[in-house]
């Protein structure tokens, strides 16, 4: 914290606690944080995001008391909860929905982290914080997609721990250690029902730490230059509590219109048709938020090595801060590398497009093309491997290269003289 | 030397000396806290394998007379599906006729069957890529096709194509009688 708390406590009973568990100091601490005045509306989707786990939470609590986690009922109590439970339908859809929304607006705070080099020094930590908590969020919501029991949720479950089975020598035992069996069945049911109502607790956990990694350096601002003196701050409420609660409201419209018009449009159809473990659904796809990972996945032509690329994708994430090599924090003044920011985010949309079709078909229908090696270079298999050497590209090769040779602009001496410059023009 | 230990007010002992009683407690304590937890961890890690009850299921039998010539029936084991495929002699001279070595996993056909039984194909029903169910007679080999990433088996259910490293899993089954194997 800032440790500049201008909070008097006022009565009796104020002082008394205060003096014991000075909670309500904390609590007046964290309102009164000085904040960039200059904050965009891309700055919102932290109090977004907060929201989200919350409604997980509550929502996720409640359709706990209905669900039953044994194979031989978990879909049949889904249907229930979508049929018989009082509002069961509109509560379960917040839950589906609102994992796409959660990965929706993570994914969006990511890349504004990018954008604005948010997670150079000194926030460093504050964003490997932020990349755990996605790890997290992985996690949490693949073991959730499992629980309903359809098609869909079994086959992911089953590509996704074989997945694990690539690793040499142990990889085999790990995934009976996961499944408890041989196969995907009820014991893996079991364990990943407890393990999905266990996780959002531990993101919650690390939340804390990342909003607490957050206030030592403070916010990082849309020029990227530090806070120079209280001039370029206002306390976090009431300025920021009220824009970040209009964005929540403008989120929730979205989220609503998915909800109660199009429940099902982020789904998938099989996860309608209860498991089978002996027919495997003709195309398994990821939720739409895995696909770019996906895509990394099958591009390597081999198992293990694709195992490693789909990993290694996130894991040079947490390099970030070191293999960066710009001083200048905002890429409003590095103009070269906000064109190729574009293009990364271009790319990780490829990515997605690839895995959300099948390998071998093509992707500009009616061009024959040729073959090369093992693939058609008009199918998404090849395209997905340009993708994935572009995506490893920008990371490992232009971040590091273009933070040495290129020439920014100027940046302002503090948050406040562009505003005033503008003025007086 | 008892005396001159025990009297020793810092507490550490000195290099030459004998260690003293508060180096002996907290050497004691985390030895027992690093035992305590390793023996601890290691129950609640094999927890998650399988059960007793799980292991008990772990062999069946089945009856071949309810398969077809040219057909395979798919039986559930162990929570997945075994292919027992009656093979026609047309499909069992296609696996012979194979050159071994231009293989990714070799094997010739005769290791793919019970000694004179070639007609009975028993295999494990799951790609070894990622584990999805190949699909019956589809594919350029005759054998099986997978549906998730296009791996081919032949009629001896080795790979042929695709990304799948190996072939497709035997079980341990034998031959109770003509008509009867036990599989696992």
């Amino acid at each position: 914290m800032s440790g500049q708390s201008t909070y008097e406590p006022k009565t009796a009973f104020e002082r008394w606690l205060d003096t014991r568990l000075p909670i309500v100091r904390f609590g007046a601490e964290l309102l009164d944080f000085p904040t960039p005045k200059n904050l965009n509306y891309w700055w919102t989707f932290g109090g977004i995001l907060a929201v989200c786990l919350m409604v997980q939470i509550i929502t996720g609590v409640v359709l706990a008391m209905h669900y039953d986690p044994n194979a031989a009922n978990a879909f049949d109590s889904v249907e229930k909860i979508m049929r018989d439970v009082n509002y069961g339908w509109m509560i379960r859809y917040i839950h589906a929905t609102g994992a796409s929304m959660f990965f929706l607006a993570v994914y969006i705070h990511m890349f504004r982290g990018l954008y604005y080099g948010s997670y150079k020094a000194p926030r460093e930590v504050l964003w490997i914080l932020g990349l755990v908590i996605y790890l997290l969020m992985m996690a949490t919501a693949f073991m959730g997609y499992v629980l309903p029991w359809g098609q869909m949720s079994y086959w992911g479950a089953t590509v996704i721990t074989n997945i694990i089975g690539s690793v040499p020598i142990i990889g085999p035992s790990i995934t009976t250690l996961l499944w408890g069996g041989y196969s995907v069945d009820n014991p893996t049911l079991n364990r990943f029902f407890s393990l999905h109502y266990l996780l959002p607790f531990m993101i919650a956990g690390v939340v804390g730490l990342h909003i607490w990694a957050l206030h030592v350096p403070g916010n990082n601002n849309p020029t990227g230059v530090n806070v120079k003196s209280k001039q370029d701050t206002v306390p976090f409420h009431p300025y920021y509590t009220v824009k970040d609660g209009f964005a929540v409201v403008l989120f929730f419209i979205l989220f609503a219109l998915f909800v109660f018009y199009a429940p099902d449009a982020l789904g998938h159809p099989d996860n309608y048709t209860v498991a089978n473990p002996l027919v495997t659904p003709q195309h398994i796809v990821p939720e739409w938020y895995f696909l770019p990972f996906y895509a990394i996945l099958r591009a390597i032509p081999n198992k293990l090595g694709g195992v490693i690329a789909m990993f290694g994708a996130i894991a040079v994430l947490f390099t970030l801060p070191w293999i960066d090599t710009s001083k200048v924090r905002s890429m409003r003044y590095r103009p070269t590398a906000r064109l190729f920011f574009f293009l990364f985010a271009l790319d990780c949309l490829i990515l997605g497009l690839c895995g959300a079709n099948p390998p071998d078909a093509h992707v500009w229908p009616g061009v024959q093309g040729f073959q090369l090696l093992d693939s058609n270079i008009n199918s998404y298999t090849w395209l997905a491997r340009v993708a994935t050497t572009a995506y490893f590209g920008y990371l490992i090769l232009v971040m590091p290269i273009l933070g040495l040779i290129e020439k920014p602009l100027p940046t302002p001496e503090s948050i406040s003289s562009p505003v005033l410059s503008e003025k007086k023009g | 030397m008892v005396n001159t230990v025990a009297t020793n007010p810092e507490g550490q002992a000195a290099p030459g000396q004998d260690p003293n009683r508060r180096d002996f407690i907290y050497i004691a304590t985390v030895a027992a806290a690093v035992g305590g937890a390793a023996s601890v961890a290691w129950p609640l890690i094999d927890q998650m394998n399988p059960s007793g009850d799980t292991l008990a299921l772990a062999s069946i039998e089945f009856d071949l007379t309810k398969v077809q010539l040219g057909q395979q029936v798919v039986v559930k084991w162990r929570g997945k599906p075994v292919f027992v495929r009656y093979r026609t002699p047309k499909e069992i001279a296609e696996a012979q006729n194979v050159d071994v070595s231009s293989l990714r996993d070799p094997q010739s056909d005769a290791e793919r069957h019970k000694p004179g039984k070639p007609q009975w194909l028993i295999v494990v029903g799951i790609c070894t890529h990622l584990g999805c169910v190949p699909n019956f007679g589809q594919g350029e080999y005759g054998g099986w096709l997978c549906p998730c990433h296009g791996s081919v088996y032949d009629t001896a259910g080795r790979i042929r194509k695709g990304p799948a490293p190996l072939n497709l899993l035997l079980p341990d089954y034998a031959f109770l009688s003509d008509t009867k194997v036990k599989i696992g």
